[in-house]
Parts: structure tokens; C-alpha cells; sequence
């Protein structure tokens, strides 16, 4: 089975203390610790099992600029047979639809049974691995926790709803999933691993290598934009104890006790 | 004046979700003047009685009935509404796994703006939407320009906005039915598989020691147990420990878990997606411990500690277990 994964780099917020620039327009980048976007690292990981079970190849994509280009390694270095760097100034400001009609480009360029994306990444909207399955006319299915390789191009799925319980779903091939954290345990990757792919050429695409009309794509054509950022006043928040924590800690069991917890 | 605006209702058994109310309200806020219609899609009986309940809050309600879509698949909803949809239309539709499914496919078929997840509409401005979106897991919120001169689909966050039912008179039940023809996808729904019952039902504690990322690792979980036996109550989890396989997922609060309603709630290196938050019902006293003095989970606790749950959870257990031994002598 031929698989693409599109993954993006972003911000870590399990690492990082979001904080807004002194304009508002955008959040504090400079000390900022990026990684894989979460779910698609889960994404690789099912791509990889998939592959080591029914054979075919495995391609990483990412849409951004040169510093995204970590990220692709990494997952060359969990096992990932091709990195592709679909990259371009006209890209750039791309709003979702934007994004997906630059990675329907780069799927026409190829042969793809199987197109992953992760769930959501922290800044976007669960939005692109839809998009792209309209654009292709490909059957589409998100949250997806588990995969199972059927006869005749089809998977067995299951997608995460509400309360815990899993949606079976039958799907043709050629299709698009959008794959839900905790689908599997995606693989460590140590300093070693990403050292060995250090060197491997990492193709690049652009505008014209897409055969893209530059206006259909970045901020010229995007609908939705960010205007701004900010730190909302959501009621009064917590009462914040400031004592030592030892006081913290009586505070805290007065009020469990209040609640009719141990005395 | 302003395309139509109309809302998705999702509904099971006959009973329409909260969001169709909650949509019902948010389609307001972009066009006070026109009233919403309600699409609402399945099959038989629990159709008609959805149908029913939803004309509490919408004098307008477009039904289509197909046997195809007696469950919801998204791939076959879509190319149901694409058949109806006037071009142009703004259409609502709840940010749940239905909604995810359905709405970003939907948007490019109608060739329309897509944005998804929101919480807020900040002002209409002719073509223009302004509306608040959540970032980096709720650390930040963002404005969006939304351009909708060729229409929009948008996701709203469930309980972002407040579900209101108004007395519509002479509301018309539209059958669209026959505008919807066979209906084919690539994908089809099997079954439902529905969630083990698990070793602890944390659902039925008072006390929660609830624990996230902060946790760490899988030996810490035995720190949060200890504080939990000692306190009378239970150990649960956000998804981030589920993903890890540090705790099994019946443990899970959450939109994608289970919705508990303890008398405490101690939220131990939680950052409080809204997602995690949507499983917390009956106001508990939301007690929150964490590292990160950002993290969103202060903005809804009601006391918060910004402390190393590694190091305060065992010093709370030890100081629990010092009193008594001091009561019992």
C-alpha cells in the first residue's frame, strides 16, 4: 500500500507557556519549543504498522518553510520511506482550503492509496484531511482510532465518538483518514535514528512543480484570516493560593472537608 | 442583505442534541432579523419526532428523509444537503465527531469559507464575519475574518453558546425529501461498538483525583491512586494519559469519555482542553494543580495552585494520613 502522511511542525503547548507578542498580532515565537503535531505523529506510527503488515511505502509531506524540514526527518527516522517539502512564498497565508488544494496538487503528482492526516493540529481546525477528500472525491473519515487492512481496497475503521464508544465503518480505497491521538503507540526516536537520515535529499515542490495557479492559494485567496490574538476574560478564574505549600495544602483539604470529604 | 442561515441539527433517538438550540441562538447573532432554518436528516419515525422537538426554537425546518441516512454517515449527509442547500447558504453545524466528519468536506463542495470550532461571534461587517476561535489547547484566543459573499460553513463549539428555545408560531416542517435522490458512498456504517465498562466507574465518586500530562509517567499514576484511596475516592484521567496508556480509556473524562459529576475535582497537571472540561458537570469545587500558570484550566477552576503535582499530591496524602493518626490518638 502507497501511504502519504501530511504533517505539520508546531508550537509544543504541553512544552511551552503561550504567551501574545507585545502587538497582539501574534503569540511569542522566538522561545518557542516545536515538535510534530501530535496526531500526525500518531498518523506515522499507523502508517508504519500498515505498511510492515501489507507492504508499500510510506511518504511524510509537509507544507511550510526550510525549519519544517525537522520534523520530516523525524519521521524518516521513525521509518518513513520519503520526505517531501512542498514549499513556496505563494504559500504562504494559506488558510485551510488553501492548504488542501496545495496537497491535492501534490497527491495528483503521485499514486496514494492511503492519505493520513493527524486529527487537528493545535493552532488549525480538524480541517484539512476533509478538505482534501473532497477536493479528490476520496471517501473520508475522521477521528479514526483503529485500521484494519480488508480484501478487495478496503479498510475496516473505527472512529472515536462520544462517550467512549467506536463507530465501525467500512471504507474504499483510495481514501483520506484524519487519525485520533492513542490510536497506537508511535515509536521513540533517539538523536541515532535522526543522525542517520541527516544527509537523505529531501525533494522540494513549488507553485510551478504543482502546476498551481498562484491565486488559488496563500493570502490572496484565503477567505478566513487571523485578525489577531488575545487572552480572554473568562469570568473571575481560580482564586489563586499564594501561600507556601504547606498553607496550600491546609487550604485545600478545609475546603474538601467542607464538601463532606475527610475531616 | 444577508445569505440564509441554516443550522444542522444532529439528534439520536428521536431527541435533538443541545446544539440545535445552541445554533439556533448563534445564527441570531449573525442575522437577528431573518430566522434560521433547521435541516434535520434521517429516517422513520425518531426523524419525525426530532422534527417535532425542533420547531421549540425554529419556525423554519427543512426534513429530509432517506433510508440511507437512518444513521448519520457524513459522506452521504453531505451530498444529501449538497442536493438542497441554496448556493451562498451559511450553515451552522455543532464541532462534535459528527460535525468534523461532515462540515470541512462540505464546505469545499460548496465552494464556501470555512472556519470551525468556534466559540463567539464577535460582529458582522456586510461580507465579513468576526468570530473567536481558541488556540494552542485554549492558552490563547484568536479573532478570525471570515468572508462570506460565497457563503460559509462553520463549527460551533458544543455549550459555547447558550441554548435558548423561543416560542416560534405557524412553523412550516418542509419536506425536502424528494429532492434527495439514491444516495452511494465509498464509506458505510457497520456497527456501534459501545465503550467497556472498566475496572472503576468514576461516574459514581464524589471525589475525583483527576490526573494529566503532568503526571508524567506511568509509575506517578500510583501517586494520585495513594490520594485517592486516602481521600475516599477515585483515580480519573484526561486524554493525554489515555493516549499514553497510562490509565485504561473507562477512566477518561471528556467529551470522548465519560461525564462525571463529583462533589470535588482535582484537576492534577490537567491543562484543561475544552474538551476534557465538557465531561465535568454538576459544578463541582474544581480544585486545579499545575506547573504552568497559563495553563486554561485556571481560568475555570475555582482554586488553583500552580505547584509540581509530583511534589504537592504525595505531600497532600501525607499530610491527610498525619492528621488522622493525630485523631486516633
Amino acid at each position: 500500500m502507497e501511504i502519504l502522511v501530511c504533517v505539520r511542525r508546531v508550537p509544543d503547548t504541553s512544552e511551552n507557556e503561550i504567551q501574545l507578542n507585545s502587538a497582539g498580532d501574534d503569540i511569542e515565537r522566538d522561545e518557542l519549543v516545536y515538535s510534530i503535531n501530535e496526531p500526525d505523529n500518531y498518523a506515522v506510527e499507523e502508517a508504519l504498522q500498515i505498511v510492515a503488515r501489507v507492504g508499500g511505502s510510506l511518504t511524510v509531506a509537509t507544507v511550510g518553510g526550510e525549519d519544517d524540514e525537522e520534523v520530516l526527518r523525524r519521521e524518516m527516522a521513525m521509518g518513513a520511506h520519503h520526505g517531501v517539502l512542498i514549499t513556496d512564498e505563494a504559500f504562504s497565508g494559506s488558510d485551510g482550503r488553501g492548504i488542501a488544494t496545495i496537497l491535492k496538487a501534490f497527491v495528483q503528482k503521485g499514486k496514494y492509496d492511503l492519505i493520513l492526516t493527524g486529527v487537528q493540529a493545535e493552532d488549525g481546525g480538524a480541517q484539512v484531511g476533509g478538505m482534501l477528500a473532497a477536493l479528490l472525491d476520496y471517501p473520508f473519515a475522521s477521528l479514526v482510532n483503529s485500521i484494519e487492512v480488508l480484501e478487495g481496497k478496503k479498510l475496516k475503521i473505527s472512529r472515536e465518538i462520544a462517550g467512549g464508544n467506536k463507530e465501525m465503518n467500512e471504507i474504499d480505497l483510495p481514501c483520506v483518514l484524519s487519525i485520533q491521538t492513542g490510536i497506537n503507540e508511535p515509536r521513540y526516536v533517539g538523536m541515532r535514528g535522526i543522525r542517520q537520515v541527516a544527509s537523505v535529499p529531501i525533494p522540494t515542490y513549488g507553485v510551478t512543480d504543482l502546476g498551481l495557479d498562484a491565486c488559488s492559494v496563500g493570502e490572496p485567496a484565503a477567505r478566513v484570516k487571523r485578525v489577531d490574538y488575545f487572552v480572554p476574560e473568562l469570568g473571575t478564574g481560580a482564586e489563586i493560593l499564594h501561600g507556601s505549600r504547606e498553607e496550600n495544602i491546609d487550604r485545600v483539604l478545609e475546603l474538601v472537608a467542607a464538601k463532606g470529604g475527610p475531616k | 442583505m444577508m445569505a440564509r442561515i441554516f443550522t444542522y441539527i444532529v439528534h439520536k433517538d428521536g431527541v435533538p442534541d443541545d446544539s440545535a438550540f445552541e445554533l439556533a441562538t448563534a445564527a441570531r447573532m449573525i442575522d437577528a432579523t431573518a430566522p434560521p432554518t433547521a435541516i434535520v436528516v434521517g429516517w422513520g419515525a425518531d426523524l419525525d419526532a426530532a422534527c417535532r422537538s425542533v420547531s421549540a426554537s425554529y419556525s423554519g425546518i427543512w426534513k429530509i428523509a432517506n433510508e440511507a441516512l437512518a444513521y448519520p454517515n457524513a459522506d452521504l449527509v453531505r451530498q444529501a444537503l449538497l442536493k438542497v442547500l441554496p448556493s451562498n447558504s451559511i450553515v451552522l453545524v455543532p464541532h462534535d465527531h459528527f460535525g468534523i466528519d461532515l462540515a470541512p468536506g462540505l464546505s469545499i463542495k460548496m465552494n464556501s469559507a470555512f472556519v470551525s470550532d468556534v466559540l463567539d461571534i464577535a460582529g458582522v461587517d456586510g461580507t465579513h464575519l468576526k468570530l473567536v476561535r481558541q488556540e494552542f489547547g485554549g492558552q490563547v484566543s484568536a479573532h478570525v475574518r471570515c468572508e462570506i459573499s460565497s457563503g460559509a460553513v462553520i463549527t460551533m463549539r458544543p455549550g459555547a453558546f447558550k441554548a435558548v428555545e423561543i416560542a416560534s408560531e405557524g412553523n412550516v416542517i418542509v419536506d425536502k425529501s424528494g429532492e434527495v435522490d439514491v444516495l452511494i458512498a465509498g464509506r458505510r456504517y457497520l456497527e456501534t461498538v459501545v465503550a467497556e465498562a472498566g475496572d472503576v466507574d468514576i461516574t459514581k465518586h464524589s471525589i475525583l483525583v483527576s490526573i494529566g500530562r503532568g503526571i508524567q509517567e506511568k509509575e506517578n499514576v500510583a501517586i494520585a491512586q495513594e490520594l485517592a484511596d486516602t481521600l475516599g475516592g477515585a483515580v480519573s484521567c484526561s486524554r493525554p494519559v489515555v493516549d499514553a496508556k497510562w490509565m485504561e480509556k473507562s477512566r477518561q473524562v471528556g467529551s470522548s469519555g465519560k461525564t462525571v459529576k463529583p462533589k470535588v475535582y482535582l484537576a492534577c497537571g490537567i491543562s484543561g482542553a475544552s474538551q476534557h472540561l465538557a465531561g465535568i458537570k454538576g459544578g463541582p469545587l474544581l480544585i486545579a494543580i499545575n506547573k504552568n500558570p497559563k495553563a486554561p484550566i485556571f481560568q475555570v477552576a475555582d482554586v488553583g495552585i500552580v505547584d509540581d503535582v509530583l511534589e504537592f499530591l504525595p505531600a497532600l496524602t501525607n499530610k491527610v494520613r498525619e492528621m488522622r493518626t493525630v485523631a486516633a490518638k
